[in-house]
């Protein structure tokens, strides 16, 4: 798949920086939350836009579309969110999860915007919705979308359509054309052939390179052709390749990417949401070897997620497996694939291609270290295995209970953290240098904000906020 | 016979693990009740829904992509696959949901009968019921009103059996008829209406439509039955001056009956038929063409009495009637009472999950 969606090597020579017509005021690379959000307000302002969307119509909307709730700050109930969550509340949340990796004045510039942003995306159509059964821990915190992303997504390209937006689709940004702080045009591959297109203002909102997996081979090596990836394939980073390139300042680690745990047998692109598997902190997880790494019940499963697609990914084929019985099987949201069911272990064992010895070995010794005490599932109940390394500190109970079940556990990459940076109007800067007439907004700049780490329903607050800002600079330097 | 279940169990698995349609309808919210899904649960699901199409149009999952999530077309197919197991004979109720053809077989059988049969001439200008004694009426329509209210009857006792319903309380059904009163799912669970025709667009029209056509009937349905107390118990036989209770509210009706059914045809039209019972398209578009014609037809009659046509009119119009109350149990029209039986179902089990 990903060799088919590589993009064509980009035509150089038919840049002619300065000839040829403008096709619109601003040009928008990208389809996604922050694309669609720069469109819609610079348009909103009677500027001209033209949107640029790599996928095809049925999967526009990059990321995005699989998105289901957005982080708000809000001093009192809000909509559907209840309770207060403060400014400061939230910035002491980004600073605990990026472990103080975050640029201070742009993250709580869109913290203090995210108020605003609620209300803006229901006057552009956005339908919330209460929180989802099994998220009432976020119903303070994060404002969830009806329909999720999609819907999202969807209400904002009828905006842009009454507002008269140009989408293109199938169209994708190979290059730009940059000097001195200008850019002149955008470089597209748009039916099978190369057009330069010249605008007065561009706007970078084309997500991350999670998709590319040569780029993601460049950072984790081999195992990289292992990972999945839960978003679109068509976040293929050319555009920031190519900004990079031209000598943009860059942000965040660029060997680093958030990666969860996921169904091993989800589809190598756009699992989305449902490939997620709940059972860890219930079960035991082996490598392919049969053996345990990492203590299963370190913490609840919402702090745990996201460092388990790391420690398999260092696993051999990047591949674990979550053993639970019969006891645990219902204590977690149900998975999209069936579990691997059996009577027995050993039979179990067998039809997860794990080898036999070595891992009854490793469940007999994990049911040995198990101690008697109160099993708690949703909270730390501290119930800890003695003796054994590496530990498991809750939620230990001997896996002994027919039927067990079997998954299988990939890393799943969300997004990655390499980006450019940006100053508080989204303009994009060379060498410390602001561009003119240049902006970039979403993930693409996200590492400015979150270094590191993330924070549930953050992408999208940034997103909003920061496509927002681009498009009406945009609009107004246009308008000027 | 759900041949569809383990499509619908994969499908409804994938919504299990992803709740994003929980605020569209009741149908989703009791999906995040279950962790599996038997033949029963699929049922009461799928006649809980109401084609809005909130659920496809937002779903990240649609085809090309490999997990083709289709949920307003699985429980389509479904639902109607429901109502021919359960009324009998299943044969009869497979060809009316399907066809258009047996409705207008029968109206054609039941046009030559009037006019033969009942010895009516086609060109008469004598007024309504003169052309028709009452008591031939009678003799006519009882029966045909009777027989299908028991395969009716039959059949929705079948289907509650089916999906494990217990003792109704009144409750229950104070509840159930509340939702229909106002068709609340169809709001789209926000307010905002739903998809149906208008693709990614939320529209309010087929709730209107909706309401039309289902409180015109019931408005129809109440004239009928005034004018039948009028006849029997205060010998008042028909025709009736326009300011009369059986008239009004059989003119009023029919006017709403008449456009609520235009307009759920002229939507059905500009709707994705991907997107419903693909196979019962036809069947569809016969019933809410029949009630068109029955109300359409029934509102003419007062213009052309007194013409020349009056009598014609009449036999088209009993025709239509007769087919009309024959096809009920086998025509879309028991959608309402499935409908009505899944949510007092819906009812009962969040009372008695309430109750412990
Ligand atoms: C499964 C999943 C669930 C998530 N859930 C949440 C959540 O609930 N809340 C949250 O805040 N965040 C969530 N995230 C993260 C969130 O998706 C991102 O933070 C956010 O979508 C980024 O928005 P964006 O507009 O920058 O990028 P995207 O939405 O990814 O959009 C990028 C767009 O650019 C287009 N594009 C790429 N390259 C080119 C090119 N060369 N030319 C033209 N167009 C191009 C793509 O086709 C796409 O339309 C989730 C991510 C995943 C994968
Ligand atoms: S229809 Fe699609 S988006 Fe909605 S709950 Fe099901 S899988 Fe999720
Ligand atoms: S089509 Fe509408 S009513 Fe039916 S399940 Fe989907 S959202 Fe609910």
């Amino acid at each position: 798949m990903s060799e088919l969606l590589a993009a064509p090597e980009a035509d150089l020579t038919l840049i002619t920086p300065g000839e040829g017509e403008l096709v619109a005021d601003i040009i928008v690379v990208g389809g996604g939350n922050a694309a669609l959000c720069a469109a819609i307000t610079a348009a909103e302002t009677g500027a001209s836009v033209v949107l640029l969307e790599r996928a095809p119509r049925e999967y526009r909307g990059g990321n995005s579309r699989h998105t289901r709730n957005f982080r708000c700050a809000h001093a009192a109930p809000l909509g559907v969110l209840s309770g207060e969550y403060s400014e400061d509340e939230f910035y002491n949340d980004l600073l605990l999860v990026t472990k103080g990796n975050t640029d201070e004045a742009l993250a709580k510039q869109v913290i203090a915007n995210a108020p605003d942003c609620y209300e803006w995306m229901i006057r552009q159509g956005v339908l919330f919705q209460p929180s989802l059964s099994g998220t009432l821990s976020l119903s303070r915190t994060n404002a969830f979308f009806l329909g999720g992303g999609k819907a999202l997504v969807n209400a904002y390209f009828q905006r842009c359509n009454d507002l008269g937006v140009k989408i293109m689709y199938e169209a994708t940004a190979l290059d730009i054309h940059i000097d001195n702080g200008r850019c002149d045009g955008v470089l597209v591959n748009h039916d099978g052939q190369q057009h330069y297109m010249r605008a007065k203002s561009v706007v970078i909102a084309s997500g991350g390179f999670e998709s590319n997996k040569q780029w993601l081979q460049e950072a984790w090596g081999d195992a990289a052709k292992n990972f999945l990836i839960r978003g679109t394939p068509y976040n293929r980073g050319e555009v920031l390749k190519r900004l990079l390139a031209h000598g943009a300042d860059s942000i965040g680690d660029p060997t680093q990417c958030h990666a969860v745990a996921i169904d091993g047998r989800a589809p190598e692109y756009d699992g989305g949401i449902v490939t997620r598997l709940d059972c860890v902190p219930f079960s035991v997880v082996l490598n392919n070897k049969g053996e345990r790494f990492y203590d299963e019940g370190e913490d609840v499963w919402p702090k745990r997620y996201a460092i388990w697609g790391r420690l398999v990914a260092k696993q051999p084929d990047q591949i674990a497996f979550a053993i639970i019985d019969e006891k645990s099987s219902k204590l977690f949201m149900p998975s999209v694939f069936p579990a691997i069911r059996c009577d027995t272990l050993a039979e179990l064992i067998e039809q997860l291609g794990l080898p036999t010895d070595t891992t009854l070995a490793s469940i007999n010794e994990f049911n040995r270290a198990c101690t008697d005490g109160e099993f708690q599932a949703t909270e730390l109940d501290g119930l800890a295995t003695q003796g054994l390394t590496p530990a498991k500190t809750n939620w230990a109970r001997p896996i002994d209970q027919p039927p067990y079940y079997g998954y299988s556990l990939k890393p799943g990459v969300t997004f990655t953290y390499l980006g450019v940076n940006v100053d508080n109007t989204a303009r994009v800067t060379f060498d410390g240098v602001t561009a003119d007439n240049l902006w970039a907004a979403g993930e693409i700049i996200a590492g400015n904000i979150l270094g590191e780490g993330y924070l549930a329903g953050f992408g999208m607050t940034i997103g909003t906020a920061f496509g927002r800002i681009a498009g009406s600079e945009a609009a107004k330097y246009v308008n000027a | 016979m759900l041949t569809h279940n383990h499509e619908a169990v994969r499908q409804l698995t994938v919504c299990n693990s992803c709740r994003y349609c929980e605020g569209y309808c009741n149908a989703f919210k009791a999906l995040t009740r279950y962790r599996s899904f038997d033949k029963p649960t699929v049922s009461h699901l799928a006649n809980l829904c109401h084609n809005c199409r909130g659920c496809y149009y937002a779903c990240q999952y649609t085809e090309p992509h490999e997990f083709a999530i289709n949920i307003p077309a699985l429980l389509a197919d479904i639902r109607a696959q429901n109502w021919e197991q359960h009324i009998k004979p299943s044969g009869i109720s497979k060809l009316f949901q399907a066809k258009l053809w047996p409705y207008l077989l029968m109206t054609v059988v039941f046009m030559v009968l009037f006019s033969f049969g009942a010895g009516v001439s086609w060109v008469s200008s004598e007024p309504f019921y003169s052309s028709i004694s009452h008591s031939a009426l009678v003799a006519i329509f009882l029966p045909l009103f009777l027989l299908p209210w028991i395969a009716l009857l039959f059949g929705i006792r079948g289907y509650w059996k089916s999906v494990g319903g217990s003792r109704v309380a009144v409750s229950d059904i104070r509840n159930a008829l509340g939702s229909a009163a106002t068709m609340k799912n169809l709001s789209g669970g926000q307010g905002q209406g739903c998809n149906y025709e208008a693709a990614e667009r939320y529209t309010h029209l087929r709730r209107w439509a909706h309401h039309a056509t289902m409180y015109g009937f019931l408005m129809c349905f109440a004239s009928t039955s005034v004018a039948t107390i009028y006849h029997y118990i205060f010998s008042l036989p028909a025709p009736y001056a326009l300011f009369s209770l059986p008239k009004l509210l059989g003119v009023v009706g029919g006017i709403l009956l008449s456009c609520g059914t235009a307009a759920l045809a002229v939507l059905k039209w500009k709707a994705d038929t991907k997107l419903g019972s693909a196979n019962r398209t036809n069947g569809e578009y016969a019933f809410v063409g029949l009630l068109f014609a029955v109300s359409t037809t029934g509102l003419l009659l007062y213009w052309a009495s007194g013409t020349s046509f009056a009598a014609a009119w009449l036999i088209i119009h009993l025709s239509l009637i007769a087919t009309f109350f024959i096809s009920i149990p086998y025509s879309k029209m028991v959608h309402s009472l499935f409908r009505l039986a899944a949510l007092c179902r819906e009812a009962q089990i969040q009372r008695l999950a309430s109750a412990g």
